[in-house]
């Protein structure tokens, strides 16, 4: 493990969490104006040139509103959820490797002489983690995560009221099913790599030229993003808070910078989502030898950020882009996706890649089988048409005239 | 009252295909539609106070009193905008007309309406057998208190002048002589 350096450790999260905060602002924007243009308006236009300082006088109206806390409320809950929510939320930054990273180096059976060396030349190079050399990385953002359901749960449940708790209860079931397909999709990832670190998963990615996972992984990458978009409620899934049906849903009484707070750790979610995304399937820093162009250590750094951060932001664009193109899925439809598409994909996804790694087949040959698994999984649903993910009740067709026990005023 | 099983169609979801099966190919589809509106935006939306909406003839804004060749008001004082009004928000004080006024027998000394009251529905327009009031393109109207918003008749007179003159709402009745309302009651 390299050693601990308080101050450093800080400033890199002081740089993560304004940054990511400050993202977070602007992804607000971006959504809006996104939206506007699919919809042919106009969208924010008022406040700064083209309505870039949007988000100030967004983030200035949380500050400035009154806090309600109502009066049926269960207080310590209440006031604990819009914390937890964006603390587990920033929790999952804290392993995502920001460029220009050295995985550290496994453990030496040899001589003391041989490991000492290594760890001075694991020291030379720059690392930008806050948590560099943690092999349950992944494991660890999974972990927190889920945690984030208690967010919403707390929300919904101490506020008292039916819309409230209905929204925590369609998060809870629909966090907990998408948690399972959005795990098992990546352990294909880890048995390819053979490291749960996102830094070594990166350092495969650029090992030998270019080969990112999504190469092999093409459909990993999208029960991935499928169920990282259900983990941060994000539009196709946005049940927990659907305002047609339930008002906000599990922040309905939350008002002032208390919602503030649960909207942005939604962003939050998103970013971090990008990131792993962009970890695990997208090759992290490196572009194509772009991250090479520059000796200098520290200008090399501050490439690779860029290209990290590049690709997290276009990650983001293109959930904004799926959230206003897609209309929100009905609740059987959710549950349907998770547990009879994405979990069986995932399971056999994951097969072919034991079966490929155990034979040593070249991993070319798990492209194939993903593509195989799509393809199957349509005619899988043509030939039973529907059967399967359609619910199993019958439509009841009642018969003419007035349902008994149904009386209208004359 | 339930709806009659006649008047029921039971339309069927349609069969997906294979292609439609496959979700993603659809949703790269929807996509394309989407980021085709980004790139080729058809942007109807009026900057609102930068540009000025035009609004159509037959808008209903604020009244105006019409006025005729000789700078008269156009208004015989008959009451039947007052009658015809559901809001009850026009108020009319009624005046044996100026004797050198041949055409008419009686004329508004106050024509006072609530534009507070009003509910812009034109039935006085409609009522009016001198075509005397009138609603204008004028939509933007506000005022600072109650009191402001009262409009007697200077005030729907200067509506009319204002309008004319800005041509946006020109003088679309008949002139000539005023209508049977202006005379005299038969049998005086």
């Amino acid at each position: 493990m390299p050693p601990f350096d308080p101050l450093y450790t800080a400033i890199v999260i002081v740089c993560l969490v304004g940054g990511v905060l400050g993202l977070c602002a602007f992804l607000t924007l971006s959504e809006r104006k996104l939206s506007a243009w699919m919809q042919d308006r106009v969208g924010p236009n008022r406040v700064g040139p083209g309505g870039m300082l949007q988000p100030m006088a967004d983030g200035g109206k949380f500050f400035l509103k009154e806090e309600v806390i109502p009066d049926h409320v269960d207080k310590l809950f209440y006031i604990m959820a819009p914390a937890v929510a964006v603390g587990t939320a920033l929790l999952t930054l804290a392993v995502i490797p920001f460029g220009s990273t050295t995985p550290a180096p496994d453990p030496v059976v040899g001589s003391v002489a041989e490991y000492e060396l290594k760890q001075a030349e694991y020291q030379s190079h720059f690392n930008f983690v806050l948590n560099p050399g943690l092999d349950i990385g992944v494991l660890y953002l999974f972990a927190v995560g889920s945690l984030a359901v208690y967010g919403v749960i707390l929300a919904g449940w101490s506020a008292n009221n039916k819309y409230s708790l209905l929204g925590s209860l369609r998060a809870s079931a629909q966090i907990i099913s998408y948690e399972i397909p959005l795990g098992m999709s990546v352990i294909g990832v880890f048995l390819i790599c053979g490291s749960l670190n996102p830094e070594k998963i990166v350092a495969w990615q650029t090992a030998n030229g270019t080969y990112w996972l999504i190469l092999f992984q093409p459909l990993a990458l999208v029960l991935f993003m499928t169920s990282s978009y259900a983990e941060a409620n994000r539009l196709p899934f946005d049940l927990p808070e659907a305002e047609q049906e339930l008002v906000g849903g599990y922040h309905t009484e939350y008002s002032a910078l208390k919602l503030g707070l649960m909207l942005l750790s939604e962003y939050v979610h998103l970013v971090g989502g990008s990131f792993m995304l962009a970890v695990l399937f997208l090759g992290g820093w490196s572009f194509f030898g772009l991250e090479a162009v520059s000796a200098d250590p520290i200008v090399a750094a501050v490439i690779k950020l860029a290209i990290l951060c590049g690709k997290m932001f276009a990650l983001c664009i293109f959930a904004q882009l799926v959230r206003w193109t897609i209309p929100r899925f009905r609740f059987d439809q959710l549950m349907n996706i998770a547990w009879k598409v994405l979990l069986p994909l995932a399971l056999m996804n994951l097969i072919c890649v034991m079966v490929v790694k155990q034979l040593g087949a070249p991993l070319v040959v798990l492209t194939v089988t993903s593509g195989v698994l799509v393809v199957g999984a349509g005619l899988f649903s043509v030939w039973t048409a529907g059967s399967v993910t359609n619910p199993k009740r019958k439509v009841v067709k009642l018969p003419a005239g007035i349902p008994a026990g149904v009386t209208y005023a004359s | 009252m339930p709806i009659p099983e006649s008047d029921v169609t039971w339309v069927a979801e349609a069969r997906l295909g294979f292609w439609e099966q496959l979700y993603i190919p659809s949703m790269l589809d929807g996509l394309k539609t989407t980021i085709g509106h980004i790139f080729s935006p058809q942007v109807k939306t009026e900057q609102y106070p930068e540009q000025e909406p035009k609004m159509p003839a037959n808008y209903r804004g604020v009244h105006r009193l019409n006025r005729d060749h000789d700078n008269r008001v156009k208004c015989v004082a008959c009451y039947m905008c007052a009658t015809a009004c559901p809001a009850h928000c026009i108020d009319i004080v009624a005046a044996p007309a100026p004797t050198e006024w041949k055409d008419r027998e009686k004329y508004p000394e106050t024509f006072v309406i609530d534009e507070l009251r009003c509910i812009y529905c034109g039935m006085c327009e409609e009522a009016c057998p001198v075509d005397a009031i009138e609603l204008t393109t004028l939509y933007d109207l506000t005022g600072l208190s109650r009191e402001e918003m009262i409009f007697d008749k200077e005030k729907l007179l200067s509506v009319f002048d204002q309008t004319t003159k800005a041509g946006t709402d020109p003088v679309r009745t008949r002139a000539g002589r005023l209508g049977a309302a202006s005379d005299a009651p038969p049998g005086t």
